[in-house]
């Protein structure tokens, strides 16, 4: 017990850092994950075929690669970045592509007749999608939505590769060091902790929506 | 009064009708019958700036509304087959969204309006609920009042009696009359010849009077 009183505040720096680029990830791939999304709908053919490049390249390659490349890859080319705001770029970017997706089916899913009943009761395309279209689509990509903030809890781990102190990190160092698997345990149980209130969180928000089908 | 002169629509290159033409008069109440697939849908659509026309005119008390498929007043109120109510709203925010949001109409007039809108169609004890907790003539009767927030000058259902069984048709007669009485311009689509002929001044035939 006071062995775990010893290394907390280590792990706990490290949770800071690994809260941070959760908390920031997702609010900048939210917004960012929305505006791709209705960018697939662009009248112009070149920009949803940058789009889709661009959501094809995000799904297709490692995180981790991406992580490397923004960080040390254009580093090479003389384009530096923190460490951290190289993080949270590639999280971000990343991120917002499977969200953009996930934004897209949900939109697919919202019958033609919502758009033709707002555009009769004279609702602006700026209203009728805010008010009337984005509540249906979020109640739709709600568990999906889901399922992308508990893996984006484990991908901020992934962040060692760009000598970040995360969370799991302090723990890696604190296990070498003392020759125990006590911090691995504990870092496991603090995973396991945010990804158990992020569950609740996800499934009061899904009962909150239920209240209309 | 509704008039419209000369209206043609085609998709792609398929003439879906040539000029048309058709005169509803101030608080008349118009059917609109004809075949499956003969253009009835397509006509009221294009009347309510869903859909662009080829070419034509129509006007509203002498004044030509755009026919290009951009328009977007409440000009025209349409009762759609399916209804279209908002899922996520209550019946009452169904009905007051557009006038608050649209006409700007302070929320507490606005929902005394509602109010008094669903009294008149017997539907004042549902307004805290769903669109999914109403049955089918339910929400018909939240889909009309929701247009009449908007005071359109003409109102305009798409087959308001399909899927319905004979008291609710009734129902919807009794509705249709009530808001002739009160001066509403009506224009029905259906294939309910019975409904069409205990409801409405005249049937608007439209395989006899639209030439392809
Ligand atoms: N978006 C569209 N693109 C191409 N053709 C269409 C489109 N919408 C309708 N049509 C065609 O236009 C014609 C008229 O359709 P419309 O829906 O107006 O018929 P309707 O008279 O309302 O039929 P119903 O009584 O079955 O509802 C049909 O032949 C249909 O195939
Ligand atoms: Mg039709």
């Amino acid at each position: 017990m006071s062995y775990l009183a010893t290394i907390l505040p280590s792990l706990l720096s490290g949770l800071k850092m690994t809260l941070g680029i959760f908390f920031l990830t997702i609010i900048g791939s939210v917004p960012l994950g929305i505006i791709v999304s209705l960018g697939l709908k662009s009248p112009y053919f070149t920009i949803r075929w940058l789009i889709n490049g661009y959501i094809w390249i995000m799904r297709g390659t490692p995180l981790l690669l991406q992580l490397i490349f923004i960080y040390y890859g254009l580093g090479m080319i003389g384009v530096t970045f923190p460490r951290f705001e190289a993080a949270i770029i590639a999280f971000i970017i990343n991120y917002a592509a499977y969200l953009a997706e996930i934004f897209r089916g949900g939109l697919q899913a919202i019958p033609v007749g919502q758009y033709d009943a707002a555009k009769v009761l004279g609702f602006n395309k700026f209203q009728t999608f805010f008010k009337i279209i984005l509540p249906q689509v979020i109640k739709i990509v709600v568990p999906s939505f889901g399922n992308e903030v508990i893996n984006l809890v484990k991908d901020t781990s992934l962040v060692y590769v760009i000598g970040l102190g995360d969370m799991l990190r302090a723990g890696n160092i604190a296990a070498s060091r003392d020759v125990t698997l006590m911090p691995y345990l504990l870092v496991g149980l603090i995973y396991l902790l945010m990804t158990a209130i992020v569950t609740l969180l996800l499934r009061r928000s899904e009962k909150v929506l239920n209240t209309w089908r | 009064m509704l008039t419209i002169k000369n209206l043609t629509k085609m998709y792609d290159q398929n003439v879906i009708f040539k000029n048309l033409n058709l005169t509803v008069k101030e608080g008349e109440v118009l059917s609109i019958v004809g075949p499956s697939g003969i253009g009835k849908t397509t006509l009221i659509k294009i009347m309510a700036g869903l859909e662009p026309a080829n070419s034509g005119e129509i006007t509203i008390n002498n004044e030509a509304i755009s026919i290009d498929g951009e328009r977007s007043d409440a000009n025209i109120g349409l009762i759609f087959q399916d209804f279209n109510l908002f899922p996520n709203f209550t019946v009452m925010d169904n009905i007051t969204l557009a006038p608050i949001n649209v006409n700007k109409v302070p929320a507490e007039k606005a929902k005394e309006q509602a109010l008094s809108l669903l009294e008149s169609l017997g539907m004042a004890d549902k307004a805290d609920l769903y669109p999914y907790q109403l049955s089918g003539g339910q929400k018909q009767r939240v889909a009309i009042a929701r247009a009449l927030a908007m005071s359109p000058k003409i109102l305009a259902y798409d087959e308001p009696t399909s899927g319905l069984d004979e008291s609710s048709t009734k129902q919807v007669a009794e509705v249709v009359k009530t808001l002739k009485s009160r001066g509403v311009t009506q224009v029905i689509i259906t294939h309910d010849q019975f409904f069409a002929e205990i409801v409405s001044d005249r049937i608007f035939d439209f395989a006899k009077e639209v030439v392809r």
